[in-house]
Parts: C-alpha cells; structure tokens; sequence
C-alpha cells in the first residue's frame, strides 16, 4: 500500500541520508502529518533552511518551494521571503548549532520582531554532521570530540530564550512525544507571528553514545522517562530540573506582527495618495 | 501604482544631494522594492533614504540586526519576486562576504552598495577610500565572477544605479556598486529622468516549470510560490537545483558556466570614458573620486604640452581588459591614481607591458590635481 504522506515528499531522491535511529526522520513524518491534517497545499509553503542534519528535513526532501541557506541564516533568508511574500507559510526547520549557535542573534531577533515565521529548532545537542562537537545546548559536563574533558559550558534553554525575547508562541517536546509535537507544530503554523517549537530529538550517531545510549531508542526512553510538563514544575527542585527536558507550551501572546505593520504604513501612503 | 506616481512627481526635478542619496532615488528609478540594510557610516544616508522613501513606492526597508543577515534577507527577498538592495561600508561588506557568494551560486540578482571607507578593520571610519576594490571581485571564497561599478559623480551614481540593477537582472548575478566616501557624502547636481524614458530591464521569469540553474548560459528565475517546488541551494547543484557534492562534472559544469555567463560578455558591461587617447605618449587610468583630480591632472599636463590621455573605469569588474590592453600599447607608461596601495594598477600589470606606476594616496583625504600632475610631471621629466 502506498503511503498517502509519500505526496509530500521529492520521493525520487529517497531513501534519505539520515543515520539508523536519527530523529530526522521522525520530525519530517509528523510534519508531513501537520500539513496533510492541516490541509496546506504544499505550494503556500515555502521551507527555509540552514546547515546541518536537521536541515535536511525539508531540504530536500520535503516537496515545496526549498531555500537551503548559509550556516545559521536561515531566519535571515526567510524574513526577506516572509516581507516579499506574507500569504505563505514560511517554515524553517534546523538544528540547535544552526539557529541557536552561529545563527542566534538571528533567532532571538526575529523573535523580538515577531515576524510571522514558525521555526522547528530541531535539538540534538549536538553537532552532528561535523561528527560530535559541542554544541549551544549540549549539557555541561557531556564529553564531545571538542570538549573531551567534559563540556565546561551551559546550555542555552533554548525556547524560554526565544520567548523571552517576544515570540508569540513557543513550546518544547520531544520525538517521543509525538502526538503533542504534532498539536504544538500545528499551534505553530497556525499562529500569527514568530512562533517556535523546540523539538528535542535523539542522535545516537554522534551524540547518545557519549551518555551511554547508543541506540536511538535509548534517547526516546530517556525523553518519555526524564520529561516534565513545563505546568508542573513548580512541584520539583531547581537542580533535579536540570537534568530534565520540560516540555510544553512556554509562551503564547499575541503581539502585533511585524510585515502587517510594514504594511500598514505602506497603506498609509496608498490611502494619502487616493 | 504608487511606484509611477511617486516617480513621475520626482520628473524633471532638479535637486542637489549626496551620492548615497542619489543611488538610492536610482534603486528607486530601478524598480527596487526590497532594502536590508545596517547602519554604518558613511552608507547610512542610503538606508536612511531609502526608509523613508521605499514605503510611498509600495517598496519594504528592513534594519536587519547586522550585514549577514541584511545580506541573506536580500536573497530571501530576491527568490520571492523582490528587486533588493543593501548598503553598506568596509566593515560591513566583510560580513557580506559568504551570503555574496551565495548569491553568485544560486545566481540571485541583488545589489550591494559598498561605500568605501579607509580600512582595515575600522580604519578612519568618516574618511573615504578605495580600499575594497579587490575584496568586491574576490571577497567571497571560490572561484566566481563579479560585477562592479563606480561612479565619479553624484549624477553618474544615480545614473548607474540604475545601470546596476538591470546588469543584476540580465546576468543574475550580485551587482556590487562601489561608491567611495567622496562621492558618497558630495552634494552635486541631480536632474530626475522620467522613468517612462528609461530602459529597465525586467526580469525573465518561466511561467512553465523549467531548469533554472542551467540549461542555458543565464537560466530563467522562478519566484517562491508559483508552485514549481524549486530547490535552492548553495551547493554545488544540477541544473534543476537538486545538490550534487560529489560528482566533478556537476561543479564543472556549474562553475564554469557561472563565470563563463559574466567572462564571455566582459566587454558588453566593461563601461569607461576615453579622454585624449588619440596622441597619447602617456596614460592616467583612475575610477571613481579618484578619476576627478585625474582628469585635471590630465588637462593641466595636456595645457603644459605633454601628451598624455585619460581612461576613466565606470565598470570595475569584470575588468576593461580590451581597452586597457589596447592602449597599453600605446602608452610609454600607465599612471594609476587610486585611494588605496595599487589594487586597481596591479590588475592592469596584468594587461600591458609598459611601466603602470601606482598614484596612491591613503588617509582619507582625494588627491589633489596638483599632487597627481606634479608626479606625473617628475617621473616624465626625469625619464
């Protein structure tokens, strides 16, 4: 039986590189979901992408209009493509290097701006297409190939920093919880203005075999194990927190959307003139 | 139809400006309708202008949170249908670099307005140069080709503004438009065309689902969302945008084709103005600022009785091979005034076999006609 998510797909490039186990996969099936569930023609989304493992979701695999960027600017790139074209879905999926290291200013910005693009942040902890370097949200103490005493850093909390910073929607979950991924990927799509997910998936390649979890499955029972739902953690300790994944919707507002005030002020002059 | 209404209240106006406002009323002319931009001096005048002016034209200004992202906002905008542009100076044009090279690899027209301070790092930062001449053609890693213009005057940066963005167009390439602090912050004298006058060249856009990155020397563009499902990438791709790393004949093939698109058309956008080349012992080849003290320079000696001609470069890069090669023969040798230590006389040693001797003058400040004149004259005399 042919599967009815395989339209979504540029199938004549499959199978896809991703590694056994990966959780790639995983996000670029319950995305297909979300837009097959949400009925968009994949012609009203226009996917941009950065550099790295969980680039290649979209790109190329998802069938619609690609924009593969530079390392980190994926952000960057879609917010020329959101002012010029504000009836699309546009749609950034990459990973914690991509957006939250070398393309973090662009992150927190965009957010601040509350353009109305919806970003997957795809968290592996890792760099893995680089072979296993540290990375913005790899834990403290976590040995890497560039951190090989243990990593000396502190993650970024990734979404609450995006929050912060003003998006209008962001939420945490992970690939094992795929049926609440779905739902905040949707709320996502849906909301108007910067929303983001951060997708906290599993890398046994170059990342769970360094906290003794080589298979993929591993990592999925540590997130089904270890996550906390962000409206309970008020009954936790700080430091018995830290080693948890809090998953949820951090925030959701509805601050004014950046292209409908450029817009307006070009309506301004339209009017003047009329 | 704000775009015609806004231009046609501007025809026929007279106005004394700056050169960064001229380019920017000459993106306006040029259809541009998409600005990423960054503060810096001294560029600023153009974001500044184009802020204020892009909304009445239907256009959209965005201050990105630095030059990468201003130069990948220009892309983004750019695959969507827009005509975009940025500005920016030495420092900023450094962070431009690798979405530069982005753009000649996915062959996107934009246009990048470099208005050259003295550098390196942050230099005199209010004082013009002509230091980035050479970071424009190979400021961005691999082999590419680049389009460069520079204007001398206030009314040649509108002009060639325009100029810019219909070579961006037809080659589908980054355009870069290399203004110098001088001519950037001079007021001359501007007169406004009426735009139904001009020929702007327009975009060629496939309707039909077609190759876009090969195919033909210069492809089609498509835009984002008119449903052709088109694959961009900065990787080495075939001609339908599908990547493909490893082959050799696909970056080959690709490479090549992207330079030999500009290189096999190098005289069509090599632009200059001759001056007295006819009798000429002697030549002056300048750009830019630098070209105004040149000519006067040249004019005084002709005055004095030395034979001696003018070259001025209006397109930078590709460079004016052919005439610069043709008149090298004539010339017993090649004088080079330029803001910087001798990069624009380096790639004329390439072309000619007489003497080109470097005027340079750094520190922010234009030669003088007499500093130029005065140094032609010894080295002539003294031959």
């Amino acid at each position: 039986m042919k599967n009815n998510l395989l339209k979504y797909l540029r199938t004549e490039i499959l199978p896809t590189e991703f590694c056994a186990g990966c959780g790639c996969g995983t996000v670029l099936n319950i995305f297909c979901h979300v837009v097959d569930e949400m009925k968009i023609n994949p012609d009203d989304i226009i996917m941009v992408t950065g550099i790295g493992c969980s680039s290649w979701i979209p790109s190329p695999y998802f069938s619609a209009d690609t924009l593969h960027t530079t390392h980190g600017r994926a952000i960057a790139f879609a917010t020329g493509v959101k002012v010029m074209k504000p009836e699309k879905h546009v749609i950034v999926i990459a990973g914690d290097g991509d957006l939250a290291g070398i393309g973090g200013n662009h992150l927190i910005h965009a957010a601040r701006r509350n353009i109305d693009l919806t970003v997957f942040l795809v968290n592996n902890y890792i760099y893995g297409m680089t072979g296993g370097q540290v990375s913005p949200t790899t834990p403290s103490s976590v040995p890497t190939t560039t951190t090989p005493y243990g990593n000396t850093e502190s993650p970024f909390k990734i979404a609450e920093l995006v929050a912060a910073a003003g998006a209008n929607y962001a939420a945490r979950w992970t690939t094992y919880h795929i049926f609440h991924l779905k739902k905040a990927m949707k709320d996502a799509i849906q909301k108007k203005g910067f929303s983001f997910v951060e997708i906290c998936s599993q890398c046994p390649t170059s990342y769970g075999k360094r906290i003794g979890m080589r298979e993929g499955i591993d990592q999925l029972k540590d997130f089904r194990d270890n996550s906390i739902d962000i409206r309970k953690v008020s009954e936790y300790d700080e430091n018995v927190l830290e080693n948890k994944f809090i998953v949820g919707k951090i925030a959701e507002r509805t601050r004014p959307e950046f292209t409908e005030s450029l817009r307006k002020i070009n309506m301004k002059f339209d009017e003047e003139r009329a | 139809m704000t775009r015609e209404n806004y231009l046609n209240k501007l025809k026929n106006q007279t106005r004394f400006i700056q050169g960064d406002e001229a380019a920017a009323y000459g993106a306006l002319y040029a259809g541009c309708n998409f600005f990423a931009g960054y503060p810096i001096t001294p560029a600023s005048e153009v974001a500044e202008l184009m802020a204020k002016e892009l909304p009445k034209t239907g256009g959209y200004y965005i201050q990105m949170e630095d030059e990468i992202a201003s130069m990948g906002a220009l892309i983004g905008a750019a695959w969507s249908g827009g005509k975009s542009m940025t500005a920016t100076s030495g420092p900023g044009f450094s962070l431009m670099q690798e979405n530069i090279g982005y753009a000649c690899m996915t062959e996107t027209p934009c246009v990048i307005v470099n208005v050259q301070r003295s550098g390196p790092s942050t230099g005199q930062a209010t004082m013009g140069a002509q230091g980035d001449m050479l970071q424009a053609r190979w400021g961005t890693h691999g082999d590419h080709e680049m389009i460069a213009l520079s204007p001398s005057s206030v009314q040649e940066s509108f002009d060639l503004m325009i100029e810019a963005f219909n070579l961006s167009e037809k080659f589908r390439n980054p355009v870069i438009f290399l203004l110098d602090g001088e001519v950037g912050h001079i007021r001359e004298k501007v007169v406004f065309p009426d735009v139904s006058e001009l020929n702007i060249y327009p975009r060629n856009i496939s309707k039909v689902k077609t190759d876009v990155f090969g195919g033909a020397r210069i492809p089609p563009m498509i835009e984002f969302g008119m449903g052709h499902r088109i694959h961009v990438t900065g990787s080495t791709h075939k001609s339908n945008g599908m990547r493909d790393v490893v082959s050799l004949e696909a970056h080959d093939t690709l490479i090549r084709r992207l330079n030999d698109k500009i290189e096999s058309c190098r005289n069509e956008i090599a632009r200059y103005k001759e001056h007295f080349t006819d009798d000429m012992e002697y030549l002056v080849v300048s750009y830019g600022a630098s070209a105004r003290p040149s000519m006067g320079a040249v004019l005084k000696l002709r005055e004095k009785g030395f034979r001696i001609g003018f070259l001025r470069l209006i397109t930078i890069w590709p460079f004016a091979s052919t005439i610069v090669k043709e008149l090298g023969k004539k010339a017993n040798k090649i004088f080079v005034p330029e803001m910087n230590l001798g990069q624009i006389s380096r790639e004329i040693e390439r072309f000619v076999s007489c003497d080109v001797l470097p005027v340079s003058k750094i520190g922010g400040v234009p030669h003088t006609i007499n500093e130029i004149a005065e140094y032609i004259e010894k080295i002539i005399v003294l031959k």
